[in-house]
């Protein structure tokens, strides 16, 4: 930019954005592939013009300016086009010559991130690296009277179940009376939480999908996945893989043309029906698919026309109240697939969650309750709903656990948790930690990104364009030319390992503690951390 | 590890019978206490079929307010067993003011209750007195029921059995669970010693309870009366089969299946599939997960013994018809019945549970493979 020229409010300068491009030019090829691939355009190929003076010595010959032109890269600094730090130039590059670097500088790109009056949206994080269940430790170590258990040699069972599980009396009589029993799955208590069909790439999902019916027909681990509210492919959904998958409802009921007209055709029940009320990344948002990412197969697959944003409502508008809407949702949908198959609610973690728990007690429809804590991710929201909204998971599921306790209900009515489970790789430990706070199970998404497929956000708000469809490596993208660098047989397998390592993670956390005949939802006894005040406050001891 | 060993006889045999089998396994316990449950009376208090014993320890304001307290609600003693000790207790056991075993009769408006209703108008009267006495510790009820005396005392199992002089012949019993403790704090409290009590159910257990607390949290909010106190973790073993036989209408061969069901892959086989995978959803929050040996006895006087699912601690049955005996190591077995055949002891593995009924006829075990006897 010439000095002289006029400078506007937003005209920012490399030191104000987040990241910054470190190029290097006697490094550089000058392929461009760092140009191409750049999903956000935040670099292009300069032509850099240099003026050397030559100072002639004596009077015979005068001065004079000579021009040289050299070529390499300029990073763009108008906040269109900022840098997101997905390193993909560098992934790219045949030189090591380039690579984007934080800025040490607080940047200002956030104050200028929203052009004509639109908030910044965005996919992924919270961006924020605290995590309260990291801190948790597993403090009950058996010892001596009752030695710990050999991970490796000792038979474990970590199933866990999903459905109302009716209390002993009451089922014993209606087994007695062939009475009707609520459906109930036994799963693996690691889930695969809703990322939709649409929010994520065709490849992406094939390649979850695969790896789930893998873990089930090969390996026999009752992995389970959530579709989100997306629809479901028609070939799945008439398929015998159905009954691996949970099918969400959401308030935009996209999708849910097609499943109720393959219902004849179904030759399983799905595990289980979801009905999203709200989610940890945007509580008391809809969803939000934008019109980037709608084409021409996603708009069949959710019965909308092509090219257009997709945001479901806030509340499914079709009921009254919310505790109609839950009860008569639950209800309806049990009654599609003639009561066999569990129905359960999902909610943003929420200082109500106890009401909605309470309403959900009193319904014997009601599989469970699945809660989303604040560190839930997402495909696209608005940056203050997912930085600023939301409660966390840990003392939510804890106050709902010990709720059903006073009420003699837990494991009646499993609480399934999500958001921040393995935030920072701890997936394992999280996953634990929150079963033992009185967790039937738990939900995840990004961990499953990032493991599965290599998501490269991070909680340094590195990359998050998830919502744009331009996921430089295919996740999140709709666009053929971004998902083919995905290859689904290879998610699959990463699902595989992911999930083998989790187990391996989960016993060697189980075994000194001495459980291995079932799940030890609930066992807070076990667990310690290091700060007093979120000791009292999920009645857990304080270790230090 | 505590040591565990029981007695079941057609005939009243001496609990000193018992507590000398637990000092042959003194290596297995540190001499910290000794409980005793002793059924199928054969003295006088046997004779009282219909009179709830009150078994406890008392101080002397205790007394005073526990003779009021019966006098209130319309209890009549009828029996109480007097005790001459000796002026010094055993090393390690306090001197309590008073050793409490007596009958009553119940209040004459409860001859006209349906039994259910008896029974539990007896098991609140042992809470109300068992709360009295935990708030001036003067206090302590182990059991109140027909036919059941229980003794509970700090110290060397075989020094506290002669200094209570267990060995008298109103005390003999035809089945008898006797448990020299194991301390694993420092704080020894009377009500977490073995054995457990409620309504006519008794068991005593060695080894952990990993999966106490989430169990505990249950059986404290389902309601029923007495499912509470919990110093031991073992108590919960006495309150599931309590809740399996009483409130589920289960067979003691189910309790197993309650406890310690079976794997998913060995359930599809079983012939009662169906019964026992509902069974095994609705009582998830029962199942434990320790190195357990679980010895107990109903109100009918059957006996039994169970393992965890791994089997991880000992436990050995033997004897002659007539006279049987549970015991955590053989070498007990041997000193209590030296002449049974030996070649007929049975030591349950992780599916079984030994059963001898009151008839002591024969040692019936029941994997957890086999069918299940009809639930009533």
């Amino acid at each position: 930019m010439p000095s002289n020229a006029a400078i506007a409010p937003s005209t920012l300068s490399h030191v104000d954005l987040p990241w910054r491009i470190d190029w290097t030019g006697d490094k550089c090829t000058l392929c461009g592939q760092c140009v191409a691939v750049c999903p956000v355009r935040a670099i292009e190929l300069g032509v850099f013009r240099k003026r050397e003076i030559k100072a002639s010595f004596g009077l015979s010959t005068t001065s004079e300016n000579q021009y040289s032109v050299r070529y390499g890269i300029r990073q763009k600094t108008d906040p269109g086009f900022a840098c997101i730090g997905c390193g993909m130039c560098d992934m790219v590059c045949p030189g090591d010559a380039i690579t984007p670097r934080r800025n040490d500088e607080q940047p200002k790109l956030r104050m200028h991130a929203n052009k004509g009056g639109a908030p910044r949206t965005r996919g992924g994080r919270r961006n924020d690296r605290g995590s309260l269940l990291d801190q948790i430790k597993f403090v009950r170590i058996s010892m001596l009277t009752d030695p710990a258990l050999d991970a490796g040699r000792h038979e474990f069972d970590l199933t866990t179940m999903i459905g109302r599980i009716l209390p002993p009396e009451t089922a014993l009589e209606t087994l007695r009376n062939q009475g009707w029993m609520p459906p109930v799955r036994k799963i693996y208590p690691l889930l695969i939480g809703g990322m939709s069909f649409g929010a994520l790439s065709p490849n992406m999902w094939e390649g979850l999908q695969m790896g789930v019916a893998y873990l089930n027909e090969e390996l026999h681990m009752p992995v389970r996945m959530c579709t989100g509210e997306g629809g479901c492919p028609p070939r799945l959904l008439r398929s015998r893989f159905l009954k691996y998958v949970i099918l969400q409802i959401a308030s935009g009921y996209f999708g849910w043309d097609e499943i109720i007209h393959a219902l004849p055709e179904m030759k399983e029940d799905p595990c289980a029906v979801e009905i999203k009320y709200g989610q940890g990344a945007k509580p008391g948002d809809g969803g939000l698919l934008m019109w980037h990412k709608v084409n021409k197969l996603i708009a069949a697959i959710r019965g909308v026309p092509v090219g257009v944003s997709l945001p479901s409502p806030t509340t499914h508008q079709t009921k009254y109240s919310i505790e109609e809407a839950v009860a008569k949702m639950i209800q309806s949908m049990s009654m599609a697939w003639g009561f066999r198959v569990p129905v359960y609610p999902k909610i943003s973690a929420t200082t109500t969650s106890l009401a909605v728990l309470n309403n959900l007690a009193r319904n014997k429809y009601a599989a469970g309750l699945a809660i989303d804590g604040e560190d839930g991710g997402t495909g696209a929201a608005y940056n203050v709903s997912m930085d600023h909204m939301g409660h966390p998971i840990a003392s939510n599921i804890r106050d709902c656990y010990l709720n059903l306790c006073r009420i003699g209900a837990q494991n009646e009515l499993p609480l399934i948790a999500g958001g921040g489970v393995g935030k920072n790789g701890n997936l394992a430990a999280n996953a634990a930690a929150l079963i033992m706070l009185g967790a039937s199970a738990v939900q995840v998404g990004k961990y499953i990104m990032q493991a599965a497929a290599g998501c490269v956000g991070s909680e340094g708000d590195r990359c998050n364009v998830c919502n744009i469809g331009v996921c430089p490596k295919g996740i999140t993208s709709q666009d053929p030319r971004l998902y083919r660098r995905l290859d689904p047989e290879k998610v699959a397998g990463r699902v595989v390992e992911v999930f083998l390592a989790f187990d391996s993670e989960m016993k060697k956390i189980l075994a000194p503690l001495g459980r291995s005949t079932s799940l030890p939802i609930g066992m807070s006894d076990a667990l310690g951390i290091g700060d007093k005040n979120a000791a009292d406050r999920l009645s857990i001891r304080y270790c230090v | 590890m505590c040591r565990l060993f029981a007695l079941t006889s057609t005939e009243p045999v001496s609990p000193m019978r018992a507590v000398r089998a637990l000092d042959v396994m003194r290596e297995g316990h540190d001499g910290s206490g000794v409980g005793l449950f002793l059924t199928g009376l054969g003295g006088p208090l046997g004779a009282l079929a219909d009179c709830p014993i009150l078994s406890g320890i008392l101080t002397s304001e205790g007394e005073r307010r526990l003779n009021q307290f019966m006098d209130d609600k319309g209890f009549t003693l009828r029996h109480r067993l007097s005790w001459n000790l000796p002026a010094t207790p055993p090393p390690g056991t306090p001197r309590r003011g008073l050793y409490l075993v007596a009958a009553y009769e119940p209040p004459d408006r409860w001859r006209a209750l349906p039994p259910a209703e008896r029974e539990l108008n007896i098991l609140r009267t042992r809470l109300e007195l068992k709360h009295m006495g935990l708030e001036r510790e003067d206090i302590t009820v182990f059991s109140f029921w027909p036919d059941v005396v229980m003794l509970k005392e700090i110290g060397d199992p075989l020094a506290v059995g002669r200094y209570l002089d267990v060995d008298r012949e109103d005390l003999h019993a035809r089945q008898i669970l006797a448990q020299g403790r194991q301390n694993t704090n420092y704080a020894i409290n009377l009500y977490a010693c073995h054995p457990f009590f409620i309504q006519g159910i008794c068991t005593m257990t060695n080894g952990e309870n990993t999966a106490f607390v989430p169990i505990k949290d249950w059986l404290t909010a389902c309601g029923v009366p007495g499912y509470e106190g919990y110093h031991s973790d073992s108590e919960v073993f006495t309150h599931i089969l309590h809740y399996a036989v009483r409130r589920l209408g289960l067979p003691l061969a189910a309790y197993k299946h309650v406890i310690t069901p079976l794997p998913d892959a060995d359930m599809r086989s079983h012939p009662d599939a169906a019964f026992l995978e509902q069974l095994k959803a609705a009582c998830r929050k029962l199942i434990i997960d320790g190195p357990n040996c679980v010895i107990g006895c109903l109100p009918d006087r059957t006996m039994f013994m169970v393992q965890d699912s791994k089997k991880l601690r000992p436990g050995v049955v033997g004897g002659r018809p007539g006279l049987y005996a549970f015991s955590s190591e053989i070498c007990g077995l041997d000193a209590a019945i030296p002449e049974r055949d030996k070649t007929r002891d049975f030591q349950p593995m992780h599916l079984d549970t030994a059963i001898v009924g009151p008839g002591c006829e024969e040692i019936e075990i029941c994997r957890q493979t086999q069918p299940l006897p009809q639930a009533r």
